[in-house]
């Protein structure tokens, strides 16, 4: 698992000779740590980052607001054919995104939203998973919280925001980063979405560094390198919550 | 303060299971009455009925005049103390104390006037900056009826508020309730399934099995009188001694007991003995014998588990409200005596006990029903 995370570490750390060269060189002479700095200003490095950031926390935060309020009515709220309906919400998770990304195309040109912010953000504001995923931790919430707090005059809003969402953070959290990782290696959607420059995100802006006859492999690795720094900091960081929500979610039914 | 009043609730539960049967209680301004049964029978669902938690099938519950069946819990003005407590855990002990003013958008100053004032009430001073979780079952248990008073609702529910907490504690907890109660006056209405906070917390009590009520009364008639068989095995503790008999031409007799009741027509009838009227044997009165198997000396007495010559009867209420009774194979059954330390018998041992008549329950075995 880590032979191509070294790799690519080793790669960017070569010259332009070296790393498109076969055999490849795994120990190199010398390092050049100049890579760096020139991948950053080869391409529009800091905006490609931003954008990506952007993505990734609209999305975020839309699928903790959207899938909150989804994942309690399934949870907790009696309605008609709420069963079902769960049922269909699930069964998209075994549709592969390929499957569906025409259609979301279609939907997002018919909106007027291709090559927008907005095109890229808008169909992952909200996910299956994360409705699954909360409606599970919700469950297994004490009802009698709920209850206490509908008797002391809460309403349901009231209740979600004031007493479930807070007993909720492991599970927030999990869906979070789930989604901040999903959004900030996400390549396809933004590659059919997006046309212009200034509005794409690290992942697409990395691969113009990629041309069609030669790739300037040792700058792409650089690259990439950097784009994984928030994502290993954001792991680092939350990962006594990653776990034990991971623990929470999977046994208490 | 005013009264509650339930007529004719039935809760049907989806899937057929009926809860709680035609209930009708009245229970009037300041009372506190107690909801008792054994669990399952429909007194919880009868109280999360009168907190707007479940929805009646059919019937009326008013809260002073108002009917309020249609009406949200928030809209009631009750409060109520669940059995797990139910604190909020991410709140401070204060939090939780202020949450139910500050969701009616009480001034600060007065919710903070409030909550010192049930902090004192409850000693709960100390811990206004803890979260539940650093707290004891004691001290969670007292939060959760200071989040309960704060609001000085109308109508105070509680929900088996003591079955967590270990003996000691609850002795003194159902102390503490019952000055609370005598010092605020709120109608209170309390279940539990413990007959012995019936008898001792309650202006009246409730008995209900099966979702229907059985009998409603002061604790100290319902235990002297009770209705019926289910009553009598319910309330009491240990419970009372119910033998299958025949009563005939005057005489009830339950295998070697025999016991005048005069005007008692002759049939089928249970005849129950509660355990301290279980004497040694003296002349002239009616008596048993007894065969002796456990011996639990309690200090001030001995509660002597022992064999009688005759046939249980174990009541089991059901759908037709009918009493069954089921018999123990060989004639004879388990029967339960409270004796002074001085009287203890030896294990194994054959005693005569006998009993006032006076003190003798009968109850017709094929309703269940009080005979005298």
């Amino acid at each position: 698992m880590l032979v191509p995370f070294v790799w690519m570490v080793i790669l960017s750390l070569e010259t332009k000779q070296q790393a498109s060269s076969f055999p490849p060189v795994l120990t190199p002479s010398t390092l050049h740590f100049s890579n760096y700095p020139a991948t950053w200003n080869s391409v529009p490095f800091g905006h490609f980052f931003l954008n990506s950031l952007m993505y990734s926390l609209a999305t975020v935060a839309g699928n903790l607001l959207f899938c909150s309020l989804a994942a309690y009515a399934f949870a907790r709220i009696r309605f008609f054919g709420r069963e079902l309906l769960f049922m269909l919400f699930l069964a998209t998770l075994m549709v592969p995104f390929q499957v569906i990304l025409i259609p979301t195309f279609l939907i997002v040109k018919k909106l007027g939203l291709v090559d927008s912010v907005g095109g890229l953000i808008m169909p992952n504001l909200c996910s299956a998973f994360g409705i699954f995923m909360l409606r599970q931790f919700f469950r297994t919430l004490p009802i009698e919280l709920e209850e206490a707090a509908r008797i002391d005059g809460t309403s349901r809003l009231g209740i979600l925001f004031k007493i479930v969402l807070p007993l909720s953070l492991p599970a927030l959290a999990t869906l979070g980063i789930i989604q901040f990782m999903w959004s900030w290696n996400d390549f396809l959607w933004p590659l059919i979405i997006i046309d212009s420059a200034s509005h794409a995100p690290l992942q697409l802006g990395l691969s113009t560094l990629q041309g069609a006859h030669s790739t300037e492999w040792n700058l792409l690795m650089a690259g990439t390198v950097m784009s994984l720094i928030p994502m290993l900091a954001i792991f680092l960081f939350a990962q006594r919550w990653f776990v034990r929500s991971i623990a929470f979610t999977g046994v208490k039914q | 303060m005013p009264s509650v009043t339930l007529e004719d609730i039935t809760k049907t539960f989806p899937g057929g299971a009926i809860a709680v049967d035609e209930l009708s209680l009245e229970i009037a301004d300041g009372e506190f009455m107690i909801l008792v049964g054994s669990s399952g029978c429909g007194k919880t669902t009868a109280l999360r009925m009168i907190a707007g938690l479940e929805k009646p099938t059919s019937g009326t519950i008013r809260i002073g005049e108002r009917a309020v069946q249609d009406l949200s819990a928030r809209d009631r003005d009750i409060a109520m103390v669940f059995q797990n407590y139910a604190l909020y855990p991410h709140m401070t002990v204060a939090r939780n104390l202020a949450y139910p003013l500050r969701q009616r958008k009480m001034p600060k100053r007065e919710i903070a006037k409030r909550v010192q004032e049930v902090a004192e009430m409850l000693s709960l001073e100390e811990l206004l900056g803890r979260r539940p979780a650093q707290l004891s079952g004691g001290q969670r248990q007292r939060v959760a009826m200071g989040r309960a008073l704060v609001r000085e609702p109308a109508v105070f529910l509680l929900d088996e508020p003591l079955s967590n907490l270990d003996a000691k504690l609850r002795v003194q907890m159902r102390a503490a309730l019952k000055r609370l109660h005598s010092q605020l006056g709120v109608t209170t209405v309390y279940v539990t399934h413990d007959q012995v906070e019936a008898m001792t917390l309650g202006d009246r009590i409730a008995v209900i099995a099966d979702g229907r009520l059985q009998q409603l009364g002061a604790p100290q008639d319902v235990y002297d009188r009770p209705a019926n068989v289910f009553v009598a095995g319910f309330i009491g503790s240990p419970p009372m001694n119910l033998l299958r008999g025949r009563a005939r031409d005057g005489l009830a007799t339950a295998g070697d007991l025999v016991v005048p009741c005069p005007g008692v027509s002759d049939k089928d009838v249970i005849v129950g003995v509660r355990p301290e009227c279980l004497r040694p044997a003296r002349e002239g009165m009616p008596s048993l014998g007894f065969e002796v198997m456990v011996v639990e000396p309690m200090g001030d007495e001995v509660i002597v588990h022992g064999l009688v010559a005759a046939e249980l009867a174990s009541v089991l209420p059901e759908e037709e409200g009918e009493a069954v009774l089921m018999a123990r194979d060989g004639g004879r059954a388990e029967a339960i005596a409270r004796l002074d330390p001085q009287a203890r018998p030896e294990v194994g041992s054959l005693i005569q006990l006998s009993v006032d008549p006076d003190s003798i329950y009968l109850f017709d075995a094929a309703t269940g029903l009080a005979v005298r």
